[in-house]
Parts: structure tokens; sequence; C-alpha cells
């Protein structure tokens, strides 16, 4: 039977599911080979809405990454068969992938709620469509991404090519499992690199499935690697690796920082982080109210809170506050929480038991430090790790939960006078990864877009990603951009060919 | 390769395309389609004028109204359509090489692998870029927020001509749907079958109505219409140079449409001692015997240095009577028919003059066979630059060989002609091929290889070769026109 489910974009009719889950895929993933880990270690992958074991998962270490490392570098040898290929061929490899995986949606759907516990009809109409749409944007780009040549002084002509640089390593988080790795495959394989990807092991199953989609669709053998296991293993041998060309890496910025140092105790590999954040929403009074409610609320409490980019300090001009917070928490109130497989369901569990005690843990802070709670507050269920969705009012900048990232789903809201004062306390932040205006102002909205230390700003709207847009932190939330033509940057090496000639003329 | 299937025969789609939908010529007329093969008539086509140029451009301005579904749609979801014809161009494409082999006269298998290869690639080149055209963000001076879009230019005539009926089409449709706008398409009247089928696969893909029209007609009536057109926008025009002249001139009697021009081209193909021989012979012998010499690139003024020039004569000759002449189904034919009687009388009169001007003939010459305009592979040798068959563009099998001595001699002969399409040098030298591929006045110069084309590089002529360029990103540009939208802030800071 058919319901229809209405998300915070618009509204969607999604089939009921039946859970047929048939786990085919939990080994290492390398040379296009499956294989158990040289140790052969497994570790546990649960379900969050339960706290049950899922199954059981090869955990690579060093000696893993050593393999896969040599893999990919075998793959990106001068004269082999990715090398050789023409861009064009790439393109249409990663949009024979889109295709599979849309042919996969309502499976891998099924696999990403059972791994991550996002509510199916999230998973089935944003997750798997922005994943198929950023794969098959850089398919476009494969063969555009084009050098220059140059009007060099001097007897010479001067060209530059844009080369891959050769191994990336790439560790991507939990809460997106499947589209972070298609942020991460799109733009390395669209240049022409080779990949060694170490997935999250909170949700290793569904890049895993993908895995066996890169081989059907016919990606040459080492190309792609992907290695379930822990970051501290796993994920610092590759930081640390000798013959890995660059690491690109989405998490907290806590690690991000280590990183960072192991780069530069190692080979000096280059780096691109995409880190966390303590996004400023900051809500004007001539704003359209009830579309700032909703907005400031979906800015929120979107997959559990489990967003870099979450709106976790709403700033709300003094003489509407009364009016917003009232309705933000009404509208709290009436979020649906339950379990992801039910249509109905808004919102689902927290990752993992880790991550379930700290947000508890902030909500106590919260309330000890004098914040008003007004909602919420406690867990929402006996099994799995569902917590209520929390709102706390009163909240000043100096506050804990203003300061810190939770990633949770805790609403702190401020208030605020002028503009000057709100640009002031909205950048006071180490982190610099989003912000949002909501006025009807056309000034207003001009000088806060511009003096927010962000790289992504929305103006009346929240979390709109497109493949096309650039989306990266200022500050201690990143380095570099991901998506866009800009995400190509980061998987190129410019080299610059100078060619004496008789005699150059214009 | 495999067993290749055998070619498919189908009824052929005659109407006029407008609107998604299936119209007969509003005057009622109809022209006729032949098989240059065998001279025969294949079928009868509706014939566009006037008053048919006139619905379909009502159609486009519709297709393309602030508002419409194709306005509104998704710069990526434009490119998925685009990607969604290139599959079906690809599931149908035995049927097209079919059509396309026995409507031009080309050799099935070099259709299918080459002409039809070439359309799809270019439609998913474009699919592709569909939304990446960016502004940009400007540091302009004072207290201004500036910045560009690259909207659709509006309603673009496009005409094609016979050589390569689908792939123009592509070259075409790509950029310009890529980019947003709404078309008008009049294929060149001996070949319309593959293009009308063309349409179909647009309805089929889910273009939105009115974004492609189809126009098969006669250059004098509906080309001219749609060149004079006080509602079309742009003109891209694919054909001969005296014919380019004449949309220019209709483009700025009427509304100042925006033209772009791909013309004729008299092609220099410049062969060194230090060439590797054997590859320079069978590059100029493909050069400009593919397609039957029906190549706007076509290498017909080969310039080859003193010292190898008896040589690379003998050899060129050998070569020119090994090729193939037969029926474009045959999978041993190098060369079909050329287009039509009037261009295998055309080309007869060309060879005729260099006969009578005093050049070599070494072989060829003839009209072959008594069904369909078949020319033999003709190769001149002793062609000075003052003789017509140095001068004048043959569009046939007709293989010019002239003796050089010097780079700076070589460079001034090569550059003595009003076109400047394409070029081509052939030499182990570094510097030698720096030098000419500098000093050549010509849109692509190739270097030690001959019509070496792929949707990501710009195609186009110098001088009467033409204006604009085709393919790459620059085939974008001259579909986009540039706005530039400048806001008051309260305080500009960097």
């Amino acid at each position: 039977s058919l319901q229809a489910v209405k998300t915070s974009h618009n509204e969607l009719y999604v089939a009921s599911c039946h859970l047929h889950i048939i786990l085919i895929v939990f080994q290492l993933f390398i040379n296009n080979q499956w294989q158990d880990a040289q140790s052969g270690k497994t570790f546990p992958t649960i379900n969050p809405s339960t706290g049950e074991v899922i199954c059981h998962v090869a955990e690579a270490d060093k000696t893993d990454v050593d393999r896969a490392v040599k893999a990919a570098r075998a793959a990106f040898r001068l004269g082999s068969p990715w090398r050789r290929m023409d861009a064009s061929d790439r393109g249409l490899l990663l949009t024979r992938l889109a295709d599979a995986i849309e042919r996969d949606a309502g499976y891998l759907a099924e696999l990403e709620t059972l791994d991550n516990g996002k509510p199916y009809a999230i998973s089935y109409c944003v997750d798997i469509p922005n994943v198929v749409k950023c794969l098959r944007y850089y398919a476009g780009w494969a063969d555009k991404w084009e050098g220059k040549t140059i009007p060099i002084d001097g007897d010479y002509f001067c060209y530059t090519r844009h080369e891959p640089i050769g191994v990336c390593g790439q560790i991507i988080p939990w809460n997106f499992p499947l589209l972070m790795q298609a942020w991460k495959l799109g733009p390395a394989l669209a240049t022409g690199n080779t990949i060694v990807m170490k997935v999250a092991e909170q949700t290793p199953l569904t890049a895993l499935y993908v895995a066996n989609l890169i081989k059907e669709v016919g990606f040459p053998e080492g190309v792609v690697n992907i290695l379930p296991g822990m970051g501290p293993s796993a994920g610092a041998a590759i930081a640390a690796h000798m013959d890995v060309d660059k690491l690109a890496f989405t998490g907290s910025t806590e690690v991000g920082h280590l990183i960072q140092q192991a780069s530069g105790s190692s080979n000096l590999k280059k780096v691109t982080l995409e880190l966390g954040g303590k996004s400023p929403n900051i809500i004007l009074s001539d704003a359209n109210m009830e579309e700032a409610v909703e907005q400031a609320h979906f800015a929120l409490f979107f997959n559990q809170g489990q967003c870099c980019c979450a709106g976790s300090r709403t700033y709300v001009q003094a003489d509407i506050y009364d009016e917003f917070v009232e309705r933000s928490v009404e509208r709290t109130k009436n979020r649906v929480t339950g379990d992801p497989f039910d249509l109905k369901t808004e919102h689902g569990p927290q990752i993992d038991d880790e991550q379930f005690k700290k947000i508890l843990n902030y909500i106590d802070i919260g309330k000890k430090e004098g914040a008003k709670m007004l909602c919420g507050g406690k867990a929402a269920s006996d099994k799995g790790y569902f917590i209520q969705p929390t709102v706390f009012g009163d909240v000043h900048d100096q506050m804990t939960i203003a300061r810190e990232e939770i990633f949770g789903p805790v609403m702190q809201i401020m208030k605020f006078k002028t503009l000057e004062e709100v640009l002031e306390r909205a950048n006071d932040t180490k982190y610099g990864l989003a912000a949002a205006v909501f006025t009807k102002d056309i000034d207003k909205a001009h000088y806060l877009s511009s003096g927010l230390r962000a790289g992504t700003v929305w103006i009346n709207c929240y979390d709109v990603f497109g493949a096309q847009a650039p989306f990266g932190g200022f500050k201690a939330s990143g380095n570099g951009r991901e998506l866009g033509e800009y995400g190509l940057d980061n998987y190129t090496e410019v080299k610059t060919v100078t060619i004496k000639v008789p005699q150059k003329n214009s | 390769i495999g067993t290749i299937p055998p070619p498919l025969s189908a009824p052929y789609l005659t109407q006029i395309f407008i609107d998604n939908e299936w119209h007969d010529s509003v005057s009622g007329k109809v022209f006729p389609v032949y098989d240059p093969a065998t001279g025969e008539q294949i079928c009868e086509v509706q014939e566009a004028d006037k008053a048919d140029v006139d619905k379909a451009v009502q159609a486009a301005r519709r297709a393309f109204a602030l508002g419409s579904p194709w306005r509104r749609m998704d710069a990526s979801e434009r490119g998925r359509l685009l990607a969604k014809l290139a599959d079906l161009v690809e599931r149908d494409s035995v049927y097209l090489a079919t059509m396309e082999s026995l409507d031009c006269g080309k050799p099935f298998l070099t259709t299918l692998f080459v002409d039809l290869q070439g359309t799809i690639k270019t439609l998913r080149y474009f699919a592709g870029y569909a939304d990446k055209i960016h502004g940009t963000t400007i540091p302009m001076d004072g207290e201004y927020l500036t910045f560009t879009r690259h909207e659709p230019i509006g309603v673009c005539g496009q005409i094609i001509p016979w050589n390569f009926p689908l792939m123009m089409a592509a070259w075409k449709l790509g950029p310009a749907l890529a980019a947003g706008n709404a078309v008008v398409l009049k294929p060149a009247e001996q070949t319309p079958l593959t293009c009308l089928y063309l349409g179909a696969l647009v309805r089929e893909a889910g273009f939105p109505p009115g974004v492609v029209n189809i126009l098969p007609g006669f250059g004098p009536t509906a080309g001219s219409a749609i060149a004079s057109h006080m509602g079309i926008d742009k003109v891209a025009f694919t054909g001969s140079t005296e014919v380019g002249k004449l949309i220019q001139e209709a483009a700025g009697r009427s509304n100042l449409k925006r033209v772009t021009l791909e013309l004729g081209g008299k092609n220099p193909n410049i062969i060194f001692a230090d060439a590797d021989m054997d590859l320079a012979v069978e590059q100029a012998h493909q050069g400009v015997f593919f397609n039957a010499g029906q190549c706007c690139t076509a290498g017909s003024r080969i310039f080859v240095e003193e010292p190898i020039y008896e040589e690379f004569v003998r050899r060129s000759v050998e070569r020119a009577k090994r090729r193939v002449l037969g029926s474009p189904s045959d999978p041993t034919t190098e060369q079909g028919p050329q287009i039509s009687q009037e261009q295998q009388a055309r080309v007869l009169e060309l060879i005729q003059s260099g006969i009578s001007e005093g050049a070599t003939l070494e072989c060829g010459g003839k009209a072959h066979g008594l069904k369909g305009f078949y020319v033999e592979p003709t190769v001149f040798s002793n062609v000075t630059d003052d003789m017509r068959i140095a001068k004048e563009e043959i569009f046939g099998p007709v293989q010019q060989i002239m003796k050089f001595k010097t780079l700076e001699e070589v460079i001034e002969r090569a550059n003595d002609t009003d076109y400047g399409l394409a070029a081509a040098v052939f030499t182990n030298d570094i510097n030698k091929a720096m030098a000419i591929s500098t000093a050549v006045q010509a849109g692509t110069v190739w270097i030690n290889c001959y019509n070496a084309l792929s949707t990501q590089c710009p195609f186009g002529g110098y001088k009467m070769s033409g204006n604009g360029r085709e393919l790459g990103e620059c085939g974008l540009k001259e579909y986009s026109e540039v706005k530039t939208i400048t806001m008051r802030l309260l305080a500009k800071n960097s």
C-alpha cells in the first residue's frame, strides 16, 4: 500500500517496505576482490533502533591498508588501463555506477536505515537521489577539466596539464554513509585518481554494497579499494602512510587535528578536511515567521541533529523572540519519533551508545548552566538510542551548549537586538561551516551574508545542497571545498610544461 | 568485432516535427529523397517552407517563455534529458546507421562506428555540461555586488549539411539544449531521414513540446526563412562559404540575429622529409578521401618537402588505386558514392580543369559505374598553387600533391587562401611542429595525425571558413547571452 510522507522540502509518495535483508558483503574490498582482514579480526555493526548486532564485518588494520595502497598504486602506474583510459570513458563508468545505484535504490535505502537509523523515507527520497545526482554531476566533469595554454614571456610555448594526484586516502563518517561516499568517489574518479577508502565502523554496510557495483560496472581493479575498520588503527595507518599522496577526511574537528599532524610527520600528503560546526541561524524580525520556524526546526533536527552544518545556534531578534520560541517548542513536541521504517517517522535513533550518552550529558550541562529546557531532555525509548527532540531557550553565548558541537537533537535559541551585534556573536566561534539569515530585506541579507565567516550562507532557506555548489569550512570547520567545479581542485596536481620554440608569435 | 548484425529496414518518418507532433507541410508540397548508391528514390518527405518555419518559431517561442517547463527546469535535468537522448540513439544505432548509410551513401560500418559514436559522445558530452555553465561574481569598483548569469539566447535556428547529417544534428542540438535554448533545425534536403527519426527520440526522451522542432526543406525557401526571421535570435549554419555569406547578409538585413558559421576549407597538409612516411601517406590519403572527399576538413592541398616528393606521390597513387569503391552495405567498401548527381558533376568538372590546366593525372579521373553517383579516387601531382584544383573546394575524392622547399615558403603558401578551417603537419622535429602550428591560420592544426576530432575540442574556422567555434566549452559560449546584474550594497567588503 502507498503512504504519503511529508519531508521538510516537499510531499513525497513512498511504497511501504518489507524488510528482507540478505547481507552479502562484509569483507574488505581490495583489487576488485573480497577478502578477510589479514588478522582475521572482525567487528560488529549495530542496528541503532534496537541496539542489536546486525552482523560482523572484517576489520582492516595497518597490513590491510598496506595491501590496499599497493593495489591502488599499481592501478595508478603509467600505462595502466586506468591511466590510459579516455577521460570521457571515466565519466561513462561514473554514469553507469549512478545508474546501478538508482536501480538498487530500494535495497540500499533499507540497508542504510538499518545500519544508520535514519528514517527510510529520507534514505529513499533524499540520500539515494542525491548520491545518484552527485555521481552523475562528476561523470559530466571527467572530460571537461581543462588545463590552459599560457602567454608566457620569452620564446616558449607553455601549457598546464591537470593530472590526478595519485593514490587518495578517503575517510568518511557515519552520518550520511552513502552520500559521503559519493561526495568522495565522484571528484576523485572523475579526475583519474585511485582510492583507498575507510568507511565508518558504525556504518560500513552500504558502502561495501556499492563496492560490488563498482566492480559490476567495470572500474579496473585497484582503482577503488574499500576498507571497513577503526579510526585509530586503519584510519591512522592511512593518514601516516608514506605512499598515500592525498587524504580527504570528513569527521570531527578533534580528529581533523590528528590527520593534519599525521600528514606533517609522514610524507606531507595533501590534506582536505570537512569538520564540525556550530552554525548560526539568524532570524530577523521581518522574516516570514511560519517559514522561519519550520526551517529553523529542520536546520537543527534533520538527521537526528547529526549534521556538520546543523543550525545549532538560533539567534532570534528580540521583538519576535517569544513567539518564535513558543512556535518552535510546539513544532518540536509534534516531531514524530519512532521506528525509522515507519513512513510517518521524522526522528530516528542516534547512531550509537557513545553518541547517545554524550548528548544526554550535554543536556545535563545545559540545565546545570542555567539554560531553560522547554521540552524533551530524556531518552525516548528503553531500546535503541532514541533521544527526545529537546529545546533550550534563554541560552547565553558562553554556555557549553552554545559553544560545543552537540551533534544531537538539541536546539539552542538565543535573543539579539541589532545586526552588528548578532554578526559579531555569530562569528565568535572557532567554527565556520555554515550560516543562515531569514529576512525580507535585501540590504540586511547582503550585509549579513558578506560578514558571516562561513563557507555556506543560506538566505531564507537551510540545508540546501546541490552537487553543483561548493561546500566547506572557514577556520576550524575545515580546509578546501567539496562539490561543484571547485571540488575538482583538491584531486588535481597542476603540471606546467614549457617548450622552447624557435620564434614565439602571439 | 564478432558478427555484425545485418542492416535493418523499416518505414521512415517523413513529416515535419513541431511541438513534439508530426505535421504535413502547410503548402501540401513534398520532395523526393534519393539513395545515391543507385540513384533511386527512397521516399517522399514533407517540404517545409516559410509558413512552416513561422509555425515552428511560434512553438519554440512558447517553449521558451518565462515560466515555461523548459525555463523552469533544473539545469541538471536538461542534462538528464540529453543523456537520455544519447542512450536512445545508442539503443537504435544499428537502425540509424542503416538509414544514414542509405540516405548518404556512406559505408555502413563507418557510419556505425564513426558517425553514430560521434553523435552519441557529443550528446553525452553536452549532457554533462548543462549544470556546469557558470557565471561569475565580480569584484567591481564601488559599493556593488555584481554577478553574471549565462542565460540561453532564446530561439535558435540551425541549418545543417548533408555530409554528416546525424552528427551535425548532435553538434547543434547538444550545446543549444544544454544551455537551455529552443531550436528550429533544418536538415539538408538531400538527407532528412535520420534527423526526423531523431525527432521521435527527442519526444521519447521527454523534452517538452516546442523545445526541438525539425523542418526538412530547401535552402532558398525554408533556410532563407530561418535566416531572415524576425523571431529567431540566433542562426547556426554549417555548409558552403557561398551560402554562409547569404546567411550573414540576411541576419544583418533582418533583426541582427547572432550568427555562427562553419563553412568550407581548402586545408593544407604539410609533409616534411623527416616524417614517418608510412604514417604520412596513409593519413594524407584518409585525410582527403574520407567520406568520399565530402569533409569540410579535407586535406586537399598536400605540400610535400622536395626530397621525398617523388616517393610520396608514388606511394599515394598506389594507395589510391587500392581504395575500394562499392556498395555502402558491403563491409569491404571504403568509398561510397557522392551525395547527388549535381555534386558528382561538379567534381568531374573540377577534375577536367585540373587536366586542362596542366596538372598530372596520376590515377582515377572518371565517374565510376552505371548506377549511382560514384567518382574514382583521383590523384593529381605537379599541382601549382594557381590551378583551380588548388584553390577551389572540390568536395570530392580528388587529391592534390604539391612540392615545397622551405618552411617559410610553405607557411606562406599554406596561408595564401581565403579559407582557414584546418591544417596538418607531419614531422618528427618538435621545432618544425611548433613553428607550423603557430604560424598557420587555421582553427584546428593536427600534428602527425589528421581528422582527429573529438567532442571536447573546439572546432571552427579562421577567415572565410567561418565564425565561432563548435564543441568543447567554447561551443557553449555561442549559445549563451551574458547578463550582468549589479546590485547596490550599503557597504562593500572584500
